[in-house]
């Protein structure tokens, strides 16, 4: 067994690059081609700010993710808890120093992009619980320390993004820790009981949100109550989608879009974009391409020896159907309205950095899938 | 070993927890892709709808009225071009030294340019404001010199109503203007295709045949950002100008009318005896109608509101006037007919008649003498006919009176100042004021004075009814879907049958009992204008194509006192509002006849001197048209 830790520990950058995942980085590098096409429509068919810096990001990002798939596993597992750590100390920071935009506290400055540091944490987060998930001995799993701290792990970070206040974010992060706990064997009824639990104590939650998120949660139950305002977004969303028909309105004639009657299409509303111009194939298309991506990454993770990569690759994989099924409900009046972008689809560096992170590592488990961690 | 034996059974459990969650993706997926196929494919077409209720506005565009022609297709009212001034807030640079060069370039006033102002902050910064809505050709081609450094500025050529022959036919067709509230809420039609800028008519046939004239508005479809601004222009879709009406007056005889009443109150109506058709229909003095389409100054308006004459009442139709004795020929009918007289009857006048210690004076003082009906009837004698009213009784007269139109609307549906005039009798004094009916009343009403009240269309078509035969007709102003032509409508009122063009039906319009006492009443007409000592002998035409036979009528104003009597001053030195109306009904030619008149010159002194000689000019310009107008195919039917 040591041996063979040694040998793969000895492969070559040649059979590294050979050992890459050709079907999910092609589907990521189709993806990103997509991205940039639909943030060149978002311009109104014009490289402007938006194309150019989508364009950039990927320029960047995209062999960032290979850069980081030729480490070995075993790093990022080492790494774990600092990322962890160094993540939870840029929120401190942000909530201190990061920079204010339409009355949320979410950004840092640093100097050549502006990061969201709660993007982070929703990679970061996977690492950390997969690591001492990885660690802790199965009989363990269930003992009261053990969930006092993976609970903990999970709260800070979440506390912090809702204290910005980024509702989205925090759901997706706190979504992605319970994820691992549940791959980690944590007793199902604890699961239903915290449900109940939650259910019970809902209105209570209500009565804590801030009066726009209250709000949101009244459109999303009845967005005609206010069309042209808090329900503005979400039935012109509509109109976008369902109007794109069939085979949609084609490249560049999304009518709601380039009218400017879409809200946020760069960011939250992309899938509206693309909905209305490619129609009900090109977002099935889409939707098959990220299954695919998700399959992927599952199937890396099936293959991988090390818990830490299985519980990362499940993780992650989750995260990411997450992250489009939010998106996505919401576009399609089926949630109510939180910011949560989809995923390299959205304008957005940090949420873009975060995920090609997240894939580069998933590479490197595969690169790795040998590789037995102690 | 136990270590990897955990660890085994520790890869089972994430594995098994792995498998499902996967089968939980797959069911949440299969719900986004139904969601997505319902909005998509199901609802695919209430969301278009929604996208394009989004995206495309309408801009609807006044619509273009309908011309009014004559009877021979003349454009008495129609649409000219006009040149307006348009500004465009959002394209203007500097908005307050484009005003401040507008102002010298078209002499714009003060409170103008605050108008502007305040529609400027008004409206949304691409809608354009009209600076101007008729620019003069001169100003038109001085903005155009001027365009380079008035940026924002258009010049805009757009359709106006227009009235080519001004005053001559303002009392029948009225005018348009832009309408009131009201006016827009209560006419459906208006409602929907309302668009600041489009007039109305607001009296008149143009009032009366709005829905007729109006015609659809063009419509341009813009399409929008979801700031309401225009992008392009999607599609242009044409309006259909109102339909054509075709009015059976004649624009020479309604000019030559004008004239005659130049400078003069009064009014002149001639009618086909057949066919009802209303030839002219002129009301005196009129106005330039022209002058409210863009708004009357007040200036003008002022000087037409306070004539003495009276411009803005059209008198043809709203002016009740005592018919004098241009009713006598009703009253000798009604007589004939009811076997009170015969033409041997004769009646002594001395000037004067007493009754129950009243006396009633004749308009001769010396008195006529023996007259039977045609000598009383050709020198007008009052005595005569007081006598006559006597045996008749007022209620018999009323009945003959009513069948031939007095007391009722000519024209009922299309004017809607039109008043229906009162014939009385004893029932309706009784009913409206209380009090018995008094003989005497009967002997005033005998020579057209006291209660009696009627417009000068009755009397025109009184005449007619009289000049055709006896037989009824429905005098008419729009040539309609069935006109019926002058041969068909004499021959079957001489079967004593008369078609009616509404109930597509052949009715009885027989108005007489004998023939026999309208031929009595006609020749009596014809004496009255051709014989010597007839009223109206002087303004006769002896030649028989123009021949025409009528009766004068001279209707009091005031009571004349027995001072006045015995003054019997000149017309020159009573007070204008004193002097007796003037009136004149006839018909011609005599042989064959075809068409009725009647003329009233409001306190123009007696009708033989005042309104007789309008009616001799007339009628041979109206008898020199009359093959014209007999050549004249019923062009372009219209169903009103």
């Amino acid at each position: 067994m040591f041996q063979h830790d040694r040998l793969n520990n000895e492969i070559t950058l040649f059979q590294k690059i050979k050992n890459l995942d050709y079907i999910l980085l092609i589907s990521v590098i189709l993806l990103s081609v997509i991205s940039v096409f639909v943030m060149y429509s978002t311009d109104g068919g014009d490289i402007l700010f938006h194309t150019k810096n989508h364009f950039v990001k990927l320029i960047i990002f995209l062999p960032l993710m290979i850069f980081i798939a030729l480490f070995n596993i075993k790093f990022w597992h080492n790494l774990s808890y600092l990322i962890y750590l160094v993540v939870i100390l840029l929120l401190v920071w942000v909530s201190f120093f990061g920079i204010k935009s339409s009355g949320s506290q979410r950004w840092m400055d640093v100097y050549f992009f502006v990061l969201q540091p709660s993007e982070l944490m929703k990679i970061a987060i996977i690492m950390c619980l997969a690591k001492y998930y990885h660690r802790l001995k199965i009989e363990n799993v269930n003992s009261f320390t053990s969930i006092t701290i993976v609970l903990s792990i999970i709260l800070i970070p979440t506390i912090f993004v809702i204290s910005q206040p980024d509702l989205g974010t925090s759901i997706l992060i706190a979504l992605s820790g319970l994820i691992i706990l549940w791959l980690g064997g944590v007793k199902i009824k604890y699961f239903i009981y915290s449900f109940i639990t939650f259910l019970i104590s809902l209105p209570f939650i209500i009565s804590f949100l801030k009066p726009y998120q209250k709000l949101r949660i009244l459109t999303f139950l009845d967005p005609d109550r206010d069309p042209l305002g808090a329900g503005y977004q979400i039935i012109q969303s509509k109109i976008a989608i369902g109007s794109g028909g069939f085979d949609g309105k084609g490249f560049l004639k999304g009518t709601q879009s380039y009218l400017d009657f879409l809200p946020e299409k760069h960011t939250d509303f992309i899938f509206t974009l693309f909905s209305e111009e490619f129609g009900f194939i090109g977002s099935v298309g889409l939707l098959i391409l990220y299954s695919i991506i998700i399959f992927r990454i599952i199937r890396i993770g099936s293959i991988s020896r090390s818990n830490f990569a299985k519980l990362f690759c499940f993780g992650y994989a989750f995260a990411i159907f997450i992250y489009i099924v939010v998106n996505l409900s919401m576009v399609l009046g089926l949630l109510p309205i939180v910011g949560s972008p989809l995923p390299i689809m959205s304008y957005g560096g940090s949420s873009m950095l975060a995920t090609m992170i997240g894939f580069g590592i998933v590479l490197s488990a595969k690169i790795n899938n040998k590789q037995m961690i102690a | 070993m136990i270590k990897s034996n955990s660890g085994i059974r520790k890869t089972d459990v994430i594995n098994r927890r792995m498998f499902i969650i996967g089968a939980a993706k797959i069911v949440v997926f299969a719900a986004i892709v139904a969601r997505l196929f319902s909005l998509q494919i199901n609802e695919n077409k209430k969301y278009l709808t929604l996208s394009d209720k989004n995206r495309i506005r309408e801009w609807k565009l006044p619509p273009t009225r309908g011309n009014i022609v004559d009877y021979f297709g003349n454009v008495i009212a129609g649409n000219l071009k006009v040149y307006q001034l348009h500004i465009i807030p959002e394209q203007v640079e500097n908005f307050n030294y484009l005003l401040v060069r507008l102002k010298k370039l078209l002499n714009l006033s003060d409170k103008k340019i605050t108008r502007i102002n305040k529609l400027k902050s008004e409206l949304k910064p691409w809608d354009s404001i009209i600076v101007s809505e008729n620019l003069s050709w001169s100003q038109f081609v001085k903005i155009n010199n001027y365009l380079y450094d008035l940026v924002g500025v258009k010049p805009v050529m757009t359709i106006s109503r227009n009235y080519p022959f001004k005053d001559v036919y303002t009392h029948v067709l009225g005018y348009v203007s832009q309408p009131n509230e009201q006016e827009i809420l209560d006419n459906q039609i208006i409602q929907e295709r309302f668009v600041p800028g489009m007039k109305i008519g607001k009296l008149g046939l143009e009032k009366r045949l709005e829905n007729y004239l109006i015609g659809t508005n063009a419509i341009q479809r813009y399409e929008v950002n979801a700031y309401g601004k225009r992008i392009n222009q999607l599609e242009h879709q044409k309006g259909e100008q109102g339909s054509k009406i075709r009015l059976t007056l004649d624009t020479e005889i309604q000019k030559a009318c004008a004239e005659l009443l130049n400078e003069k109150a009064g009014s002149i109506s001639v009618m086909d005896i057949y066919t009802g058709d209303i030839i002219a229909m002129y009301s005196s003095p009129s106005y330039d109608p022209n002058l409210f389409l863009f708004g009357i100054s007040q200036d003008e308006w002022q000087l037409i509101r306070n004539n003495p004459l009276k411009p803005l009442i059209n008198k043809t139709l709203s002016g009740l006037y005592s018919p004098g004795s241009t009713i006598k020929p009703i009253v000798a009918l009604s007589a004939l007919e009811n076997n009170v007289i015969d033409t041997k009857f004769k009646v002594k006048c001395t000037g004067k008649m007493e009754l129950y210690g009243q006396t009633f004076h004749c308009w001769k003082e010396k008195g006529h003498g023996w007259v039977s009906l045609k000598n009383a009837m050709k020198q007008s004698c009052d005595t005569y006919f007081y006598e006559v009213a006597r045996l008749l009784g007022v209620d018999r007269l009323n009945i003959t009176a009513e069948k031939f139109g007095l007391g009722k609307k000519v024209l009922g549906q299309y004017f809607d100042n039109e008043k229906k005039g009162l014939f009385p009798n004893t029932k309706w004094k009784k009913n409206n004021l209380g009090r018995g009916w008094v003989l005497g009343e009967t002997l005033i009403t005998g020579i057209g004075q006291g209660y009696i009240q009627s417009t000068p269309l009755q009397l025109c078509m009184m005449t007619a009814q009289i000049a055709n035969g006896g037989y009824a007709i429905k005098p008419k102003i729009i040539v309609d879907s069935n006109p019926v032509s002058y041969e068909d409508a004499k021959q079957s009122m001489e079967s004593g049958l008369l078609f009616d063009s509404n109930s597509e039906s052949l009715l009885d319009k027989k108005l007489f009992k004998d023939k026999k006492n309208i031929k009595i009443i006609q020749e009596a007409m014809f004496s009255s204008t051709n014989e010597r000592f007839g009223t109206s002998y002087k303004s006769r035409i002896d030649d028989p194509k123009y021949q025409f036979a009528g009766k004068t009528g001279t209707a009091q104003v005031k009571r004349i006192s027995k001072r006045e009597r015995e003054l019997d001053l000149e017309l020159e030195q009573i007070p204008y509002k004193d002097r007796d109306h003037a009136l004149y009904v006839a018909y011609g030619p005599y042989i064959n006849p075809r068409y009725a008149l009647s003329i009233i010159v409001e306190h123009g002194g007696s009708g033989s001197k005042a309104a007789a000689p309008i009616a001799k000019e007339l009628f041979k310009l109206i008898i020199d048209r009359h093959n014209l107008r007999d050549q004249q195919s019923n062009f372009e039917r219209i169903t009103i």
